[in-house]
């Protein structure tokens, strides 16, 4: 069933105003979106993070849906046990409604210190949506690079020095490992299309099973962006194919969105800080010719897995 | 009618499970508490019992699993040991923060390194502030009865804490011995229904668990914690005395044996109580006038009973099955506090034993009853049955 904005904006928040992220955050933007189209009521689980912290400050709380966070690197686990009290409690008639279960973590939360958690609650099979807000960095202790930063960027424990400019290695392609656990749902995209995400959400939510959406989300402050790039930044990422858009269904990999044209990953650096030491000197520009390598290879990777071909406009 | 079995104490754990029935078991194998979910799995798999059981991929994600399944509303227990529980460590408190009631059989083994699979306290000991009860069970008998009544006791509302079932590896763990067994009718009368508050799967009376709680709020919470704490007792007391009067078992905060002319007394705990009290008749026999006390809970730490039992003691041996490196043994501390702040000045002697499993064997009971007997004490720690 096609969702309809105009349906959407009446809806009741499940993440409500007063929190204290910062402006531009892509975090909120993600979950706002996501849950906007999800018609069941939903219990909410956060590993440690931006999210986490900003929307809980006691005696505050802008969540007004259940909410649980416990740790860093457990939220499979938080999931897979409140999804493992509903089933039971539903079986011996102690809970009546159908509920949807969303565990939200960042990048450092599921790329590195929770992988063991969530590849183990996507194994066991448990009824559940993760979404990685991933803004690929520690950017709740300071911008410490993680598994997910990428090549070139400088974070505050890969710093872009005289010797050393930035991180020097390829992030992990996480989105494909939760694919090759061959659960029903898997989705790498971005908000640059708000009803392009919501879809996505909608049918990760409604599909039995696992699924786990990996969404790019900037983090304003530590890509030391304009605030209002948000969104034009994550289209400037999808159009460089430096975060290609696909889901995989069911085994199915399906690409999601085709740039017209060719464009220089230079287009998504450029406006961002982290990469403005890579714009002089020999080592940027390698740096720079290895990302457009980089980018090149996982995109024919992706394309080949989709049965697609790309012919860009000159 | 009640039935009598040649079990373990591990069996008798999940035996116990059985007859509870949770809503929710989320476990991970290690020795020696892996029989506990195996057992159960069995249960499981033959429709004894219709619990979820998750088997999780590490003791982490168990006990992280069991959190969030009993703030859902759900009745939880698991099982594990050693390096199990220091993998747990960090969702310990998190749990008794957040009033979750979790039974928790605890299997008790040393801590690594050196890696070693047989009983010391050493796991248990380190979790001793992390917010949880703690009881500590001398035989099977003890462990299944105390397990059907850590439900009780753990769930009563002005409790609401997770509760350590505490028994010895191997020792007790995978010892058979006959047990009595209530009547499964009678058990699931006894714990009757989780009755849960504020439930995370209330979704329309929605609530949150895990806020940040930063500077203005924090010390407010850990009192709460340090109240919830305070009526551990009673409850314990009061469960016990209904539990007693369904079975005849009587389960006292600490077990008191042949203390009460005592001039000597050991404090122990768990098995290791076995060879101090068959020490005891043999050295009544020969005139002496010893006893033992064996402290069964051990958090919250029953200091009142404890001193009421030794103050008239000549000495005290303390022993424990553990060590506090560099400082002086756990239970050694808590028992001279319990007396100093009583006004009670007892000379006290503190033995370290059974470290990695070693046997703790009557004459090692015998040697430190003889050293309180001959007066020789000291404030410096001692060892039974070490090698030096």
């Amino acid at each position: 069933m096609a969702v309809k904005l105009k349906d959407l904006i009446t809806k009741e928040r499940a993440m409500r105003q007063g929190h204290r992220m910062c402006p531009g955050c892509g975090a909120p933007t993600v979950v706002q979106q996501a849950l906007l189209a999800i018609e069941q009521p939903v219990v909410i689980t956060a590993a440690t993070g931006c999210l986490e912290v900003s929307t809980t400050i006691y005696p505050y709380n802008s969540w007004s849906v259940p909410f649980l966070h416990t740790a860093f690197e457990n939220a499979g686990a938080n999931v897979s046990g409140i999804e493992a009290a509903y089933v039971a409690l539903k079986k011996r008639g102690k809970i009546k409604k159908d509920i949807k279960f969303i565990a939200f973590g960042g990048d450092g939360g599921t790329y590195d210190i929770g992988l063991q958690s969530l590849s183990g609650a996507a194994e066991r099979g448990h009824d559940f949506t993760y979404i990685c807000y991933n803004n690929q960095g520690y950017m709740n202790t300071g911008a410490q690079r993680s598994s997910a930063t990428p090549k070139g960027a400088s974070a505050s424990t890969s710093p872009a020095g005289t010797v050393i400019p930035g991180k020097i290695q390829k992030p992990k392609d996480l989105t494909a490992i939760m694919a090759a656990h061959h659960i029903p749902y898997v989705a790498q995209t971005t908000i640059f299309n708000p009803m392009e995400l919501i879809e996505k959400i909608k049918r990760a939510v409604e599909t039995p099973g696992p699924a786990f959406v990996n969404v790019l989300a900037p983090c304003v402050l530590f890509w030391r962006l304009e605030p209002s790039m948000q969104r034009e930044i994550c289209k400037l990422a999808v159009e460089t194919r430096f975060w290609p858009i696909y889901e995989v269904i069911d085994g199915e990999w399906k690409l999601g969105y085709k740039p017209k044209k060719f464009a220089p990953v230079e287009e998504f650096l450029k406006p961002q800080g982290r990469f403005k030491h890579l714009m002089k000197g020999e080592t940027g520009k390698k740096i720079i010719e290895d990302l457009q390598k980089d980018i090149e290879e996982e995109w024919n990777y992706v394309l080949k897995l989709c049965g697609e071909t790309w012919e860009p406009q000159s | 009618m009640p039935r009598k079995d040649i079990t373990s104490g591990n069996w008798a754990v999940a035996e116990a499970m059985r007859q509870i029935n949770p809503d929710v078991v989320a476990a991970y194998p290690i020795t020696p508490s892996t029989d506990i979910p195996m057992r159960f799995s069995e249960f499981v798999a033959d429709g004894l019992v219709d619990t979820n059981l998750v088997t999780v991929e590490s003791e982490h994600s168990a006990i992280s699993a069991c959190v969030a399944a009993s703030v859902s509303g759900a009745r939880v227990m698991t099982a594990s040991s050693a390096n199990g529980v220091a993998l747990m460590h960090e969702i310990f408190p998190i749990a008794a923060s957040y009033r979750a009631p979790i039974v928790f059989g605890l299997v008790n083994r040393s801590l690594g390194a050196p890696i070693n699979i047989h009983c010391d306290h050493g796991d248990s000991m380190a979790e001793r502030d992390s917010g949880w009860i703690h009881i500590y069970c001398e035989d099977g008998q003890e462990v299944y009865d105390t397990t059907i009544m850590a439900v009780r006791i753990a769930e009563q509302k002005d409790v609401l804490l997770p509760i350590f079932v505490c028994q010895d590896g191997f020792i007790t763990s995978h010892c058979f011995e006959p047990i009595e067994f209530m009547d499964d009718d009678v058990v699931r009368k006894f714990i009757g229904e989780r009755d849960p508050l504020f439930p995370l799967l209330d979704v329309d009376n929605p609530v949150a668990y895990g806020s940040l709680v930063l500077t203005d709020y924090y010390f407010e919470i850990k009192r709460q914690q340090v109240e919830a704490m305070k009526h551990v007792e009673k409850a314990y007391l009061d469960v016990a005395a209904e539990f007693a009067k369904i079975t005849g078992r009587n389960y006292p905060l600490v077990d008191k044996y042949r203390t009460e002319d005592a001039d000597y007394i050991m404090v122990i705990m768990s098995s290791a109580a076995g060879a101090s009290k068959e020490t005891v008749d043999r050295l009544r026999e020969k005139g002496h006038k010893v006893g033992c006390l064996r402290i069964r809970l051990f958090r919250p730490f029953p200091a009142k009973v404890i001193v009421d039992a030794l103050k008239g003691a000549k000495a005290i041996a303390v022993c424990d099955r553990a060590a506090s490196l560099g400082a002086p043994a756990p239970l050694f501390t808590e028992i001279k506090g319990a007396l100093y702040d009583a006004g009670i000045h007892i000379p006290a002697n503190t033995y370290v034993y059974g470290l990695g499993g070693r046997d703790f064997f009557p004459h090692n009971a015998e040697e430190a009853f003889m050293d309180l007997i001959n007066k020789k004490m000291s404030p410096e720690e001692r060892y039974l049955g070490l090698r030096e």
